[in-house]
């Protein structure tokens, strides 16, 4: 049921909304609006009841295990949310003067600082609003270093096949050519292919390490020395940050400009897609560059560093500051976890991905590398049970959820075929990882036994497999009346 | 394997043409539609347009991929298969006769990386 | 440990099943000479008491303003259920629902908030959300880049009196793509768009911006500019607050077609303000575009026994499919922020959000009537606006600013940082949530300060 499928004319709530507000007869008539928009008419306990209702209809990290590799579905704790909505914070406006800001710009300098030390670059901006967006503030950034040189011949970008999709979208928003490197049988850099490359035309190249595959990409520098000595930047896709907090940093590595997605390896939570935030780091040579507003300080207060203090900047990227309450719930966790909680996160999710991995490969499933160590996250694969059996990745996915836990990443990266992407996090149980494990062998077992079942799971859900073929060629998009 | 038209020439993108006096038609090969599954949409190249061989000239989308569909040939577009808006899963159930995409007046040489149905055939069954 | 679970028992057990001896073991890959030992410069962790006590002085000091400041972001009225509702764990920790079967809840939402916006705006279809209402506007000029096939360059036109931030931001965000944006000036009088439009040529631009109500409040004339767009093989794109759609004329139905693209801040309809976000932008268009939009959508389908269901569509439009010819970047959009605002649009329903627009209305009319009539102020456009007005004061606006803090009112914005022919110029909002005493509380401070100020020139 649809919330305008309950509605009913003229019925109204009349606490949440001004009474006996006049009628606007000063602005002309023809400028006013003539037919009232179609919005449902229904009354505070149906609205409270139709929405609790579908959010029963959802898997959630709160309701189950959730191990969607690249995602970091981490527990997002509740005292991070209750202390970001404090009314104070809540009431603040963005354009409020800094005078009366000091709260807010305090906790967002401490996060700048934070995660400069933990990514191993000099300087942060917090105002990307998401990972994509701090790519694109990151690449935006390498474009502005080289035209400030004069140098206009660096018009491509490298990308690995195994990346995400909005390497390649960002580094063709912000103007450039892709050129992708393949990825050799261990999951690492081609280096001959990248070797042969690179060169005049090269701006730089998008990495992430650990990879999108899993594994720590061992030959790190020598890919750094290989951009840089034919004058390209290295950026870094923060996406898998939560690996290596107090292991290493990004800035040894030899990257040059980063974004770190606070909606992974700070715990804030995905909301069902977003918000996010995606702060860009960035070492000397790419400092000037960086997106504003930055909060700086100057020993006693806090304050707005905006394009008169920042020239070369390469500007805003929203109307304010970004998502400042996904800034403040990352300030809140990075300081309730300090610097020993810190480190224990990278050391906990790796060993929950390598115990994982190892119980799957002793339960006979196969490991897309399996002579790699696991960072925290691991790739398996069901493409011999495709083959023999006719089940596929999405098959034994959707009968996950018959099971009550959310199903892996599917096919992502697409260089491995009939893939899970496979991330527990630190803040699961054993017992949760060894429920998993029980589960995938049954679900397994039944591919074997009966897979009619599994290829017509989900069963226990509120729908079965939906048409996406009919979604996609007759598009309702939006409810009419008519209907 | 043994459906294709050995008449027609094919490209290592899964592209078919057929070459017809100064007339070139374009569409994509079976095994293309079948790796794409069903297709939702197609978006062709407006007549007139100019195109070089390995140009972007059409794409055709299903619900989980999109696919650019490469000139193989140099020329002018000088025809389209309206029916595909209407009807993109002709490419499906047809994919060389009414599913074809568009037609291109030839200028110049035939490029000579065309592949004969048999030199296609060798590189499907390598993949 | 905090948010770690694991018993000493436990991982011993892993490491032992794993098959190595300590935690640390499982970073051999990292090369050695990467390696950090820890991360010694941060502070240790602190506990849920002692950071409330922290996070509660913070807030305190950020707190406690009258808000008659807009610009871009506004404080309305948020029902007790909105965020009660937004903050369940079901919608507040799920992931983008690309598990269809498992994330029903939050697609029929998205496609309950779909409708609802695109009624609101009088067009066919509406996305999932862009990040805020600055970025959703460059979004737009990409799309109408792709979508306007008659044009000739990407030169995009747009309206002199757009918030000057949407104006940075749109530059940032398209220029590395060659896109040239050029100003269709104000009318310095009315703060509108001048009504002698430029002379161009057909296919001379991609598209028109237009805001409404724009910068400084002030209502446009959109029918015109709208159909001038049309007329030159233009598009219009419209930025607009949402809850004034419920008061002035919807952008579909402006002039003989309808704006293009609409978009802008979603922040007004039941999201905090909250020092700049999290806020969502919205984007909407007509069917014939809907292949050439960024983010999310969400169809409704059947499911194979025959049941209604929702899922994403047209996904070999976003950057997971197409990759580098994705119609944007986005992946992560501002879900929950759309949460709250579907919520809030249907608790307050068509006749509650225009009431808000009314009573928001009305309120800035007493103000600014109450301001006006003081010696040495006048309103400084004489155009009809919604719920913003600017006002000229014989002072720099900004030691308005400073007086009134220290009464604790957050008096508005001072336009110097748009122009300094503007810097006796405060830009003033006032929404429904403020009381005829809250109103007259500002209009005699201002008075007074004015005095104050006045007198000490003089001395
Ligand atoms: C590897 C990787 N890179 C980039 C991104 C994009 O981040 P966001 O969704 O925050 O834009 C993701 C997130 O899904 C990712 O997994």
């Amino acid at each position: 049921m649809l919330i305008f499928e309950i509605s009913a004319k003229g019925r109204r709530n009349h606490l949440q909304s001004p009474r006996h507000a006049p009628e606007a007869s000063d602005i002309p008539a023809h400028l006013l609006r003539k037919n009232a928009p179609l919005f449902p008419e229904v009354s505070e306990l149906q609205v409270v009841r139709h929405y609790t209702q579908l959010s029963r209809k959802n898997f959630s990290i709160d309701t189950q295990f959730y191990p969607l590799g690249s995602c970091t579905m981490k527990y997002n704790p509740r005292g991070v949310h209750q202390l970001a909505s404090l009314e104070g914070f809540l009431q603040h406006h963005p354009l409020t003067p800094a005078s009366h800001s000091q709260g807010y710009l305090q906790s967002a300098y401490e996060l700048q600082q934070i995660l400069s030390h933990i990514t191993g670059l000099s300087a942060v901006s917090l105002t990307p609003m998401a990972g994509a967006q701090g790519e694109f503030a990151g690449v935006a950034m390498i474009r502005a270093y080289h035209l400030a040189r004069g140098d206009t011949a660096r018009t491509e970008f490298l990308v690995p096949d195994a990346a995400h999709g909005t390497n390649p979208a960002t580094a063709v928003m912000c103007g450039f050519r892709i050129k992708e490197i393949p990825t050799d049988k261990h999951g690492d850099v081609d280096l001959d292919a990248l070797r042969a490359a690179v060169g005049p035309h090269t701006a730089g190249i998008m990495l992430t390490n650990p990879s999108t595959l899993g594994v720590f990409e061992r030959r790190i520098s020598d890919i750094a020395q290989i951009i840089h000595e034919v004058g390209g930047l290295l950026y870094y896709d923060g996406a898998n940050l939560n690996a290596i907090l107090g292991k290493c940093r990004p800035g040894d590595m030899g990257f040059d400009v980063m974004h770190i997605n606070l909606h992974k390896t700070f715990a804030t939570p995905h909301g069902g897609g977003g918000p996010g935030s995606g702060p860009v780091a960035a070492n000397e040579r790419l400092k000037p560059f960086l997106p504003t507003p930055i909060v700086g300080y100057d020993g006693k207060h806090y304050k707005w560093l905006t394009e008169k203090e920042c020239p070369q900047s390469i500007g805003r990227l929203s109307a304010f500051m970004g998502n400042a309450g996904i800034i403040l719930r990352a300030n809140i966790y990075a300081r309730f976890l300090g610097r020993e909680g810190l480190c224990r996160v990278s050391e906990y999710a790796t060993l929950n991905a390598n115990y994982l991995m190892a119980r799957l490969q002793q339960a006979g499933f196969t490991l897309a590398f399996p002579d790699r160590r696991a960072s925290h996250e691991f790739i398996i694969t069901f493409k011999k049970e495709a083959k023999t059996l006719g089940v596929t990745a999405k098959d034994i996915a959707k009968r996950l959820l018959d099971y009550g836990v959310h199903a892996p990443t599917t096919y992502f990266p697409l260089l491995v075929p009939e893939c899970f992407l496979i991330e527990p996090t630190e803040t699961e149980s054993k017992e949760e990882l060894d429920n998993f494990v029980n589960i995938l062998i049954m679900v397994l077992k039944e591919a074997q036994d009966s897979p009619e079942l599994i290829k017509q799971a989900p069963h226990n859900l509120p729908v079965r497999r939906l048409d996406d073929l009919k979604a996609a060629k007759e598009l309702d998009l939006t409810w009419r009346d008519s209907q | 394997m043994n459906t294709l038209p050995q008449e027609l020439r094919y490209t290592t993108t899964h592209e078919w043409v057929r070459i017809e006096n100064d007339t070139a038609t374009i569409g994509i090969t079976e095994h293309a539609q079948s790796l794409l599954g069903d297709l939702v949409y197609v978006d062709l190249p407006p007549v007139k347009k100019g195109l070089a061989v390995g140009d972007d000239a059409a794409v055709v989308e299903s619900v989980k991929a999109a696919a650019d569909v490469y000139s193989p040939v140099d020329g002018e577009v000088i025809e389209v298969n309206a029916a595909l808006n209407d009807k993109p899963e002709l490419i499906n159930q047809d994919p060389y006769g009414a599913g074809w995409l568009f037609k291109v007046k030839l200028v110049g040489e035939l490029p000579l990386s065309l592949l004969s149905a048999a030199d296609y055939e060798a590189m499907l069954n390598e993949e | 440990m905090p948010f770690i679970p694991h018993t000493e028992d436990d991982v011993k057990a892993m490491l032992n099943t794993i098959g190595v001896n300590r935690i640390d073991d499982l970073f051999d890959e990292i090369p050695g000479h990467l390696r950090i030992r820890d991360l010694n410069a941060l502070d240790s962790g602190l506990n849920e008491m002692t950071m409330s006590r922290d996070m509660k002085e913070r807030a305190e000091r950020d707190g406690g303003l009258a808000c008659f400041l807009g610009a871009g972001a506004y404080e309305h009225h948020i029902p007790a259920a909105v965020w009660q509702i937004a903050s369940r764990g079901e919608f507040l920790t799920a992931y983008t629902p690309y598990q269809a079967e498992a994330s029903q809840g939050t697609l029929q939402l998205l496609y309950e908030y779909q409708t609802m916006m695109a009624h609101l705006m009088g067009l066919e279809v509406s996305n999932a959300s862009l990040y805020d209402g600055a970025s959703a506007l460059a979004e737009a000029v990409l799309m109408a880049v792709r979508a306007n096939t008659a044009a000739k360059e990407p030169r995009i036109l747009i309206a002199g009196n757009l918030h000057p931030h949407y104006r940075q931001t749109i530059e940032a965000l398209v220029r590395p793509q060659g896109i040239h944006l050029e100003t269709l000036p104000y009318n310095d009088k009315t703060g509108c768009l001048e009504p002698q439009l430029p002379k161009i040529e057909n296919g001379d631009m991609v598209a028109v911006v237009i805001a409404q109500p724009n910068f400084f409040g002030g209502i446009e004339e959109v029918d015109n500019i709208t159909d001038w767009a049309h007329q030159h093989q233009a598009l219009v794109i419209a930025v607009v607050n949402p809850i004034a759609m419920a008061l002035l004329k919807e952008p579909g139905a402006w002039g003989q077609r309808g704006a293009d693209i609409v978009c802008g801040e979603g922040q007004p309809l039941g999201v905090p303000l909250a020092s700049g976000g999290p806020y969502f932008g919205f984007l909407c268009t007509k069917m014939d575009y809907v292949r050439q939009m960024p983010g999310r959508l969400i169809g409704r389908t059947i499911d194979q026994d025959g049941k209604t269901g929702f899922s994403l569509t047209l996904q070999a439009r976003e950057q997971h499919i197409r990759r580098a010819k994705a119609t944007s970047n986005i992946c992560t959009n501002q879900g929950l922020a759309v949460t709250a605002a579907t919520i809030y649009m249907s608790l307050l329903g068509a006749s509650g959000l225009a009431d808000v627009a009314k009573a928001s209305h009305a309120n800035s009319k007493v103000l600014c009537t109450a301001l006006t009539a003081l010696p040495g102020i006048r309103l400084r456009f004489n155009s009809p606006y919604f719920h913003e007005f600017v006002i000229e004061c014989p002072c720099p606006a900004d030691s308005l600013i400073q007086a009134l803090l220290k009464k604790n009112i957050l008096a508005g914005l001072d336009l110097s940082v748009l122009s300094p022919e503007l810097n006796h110029c405060l830009l003033i909002c006032v929404t429904e949530t403020k009381t005829s005493d809250d109103i007259h509380t500002y209009a005699n401070a201002v008075q007074h300060a004015l005095q104050h100020i006045l007198t000490a020139v003089e001395d």
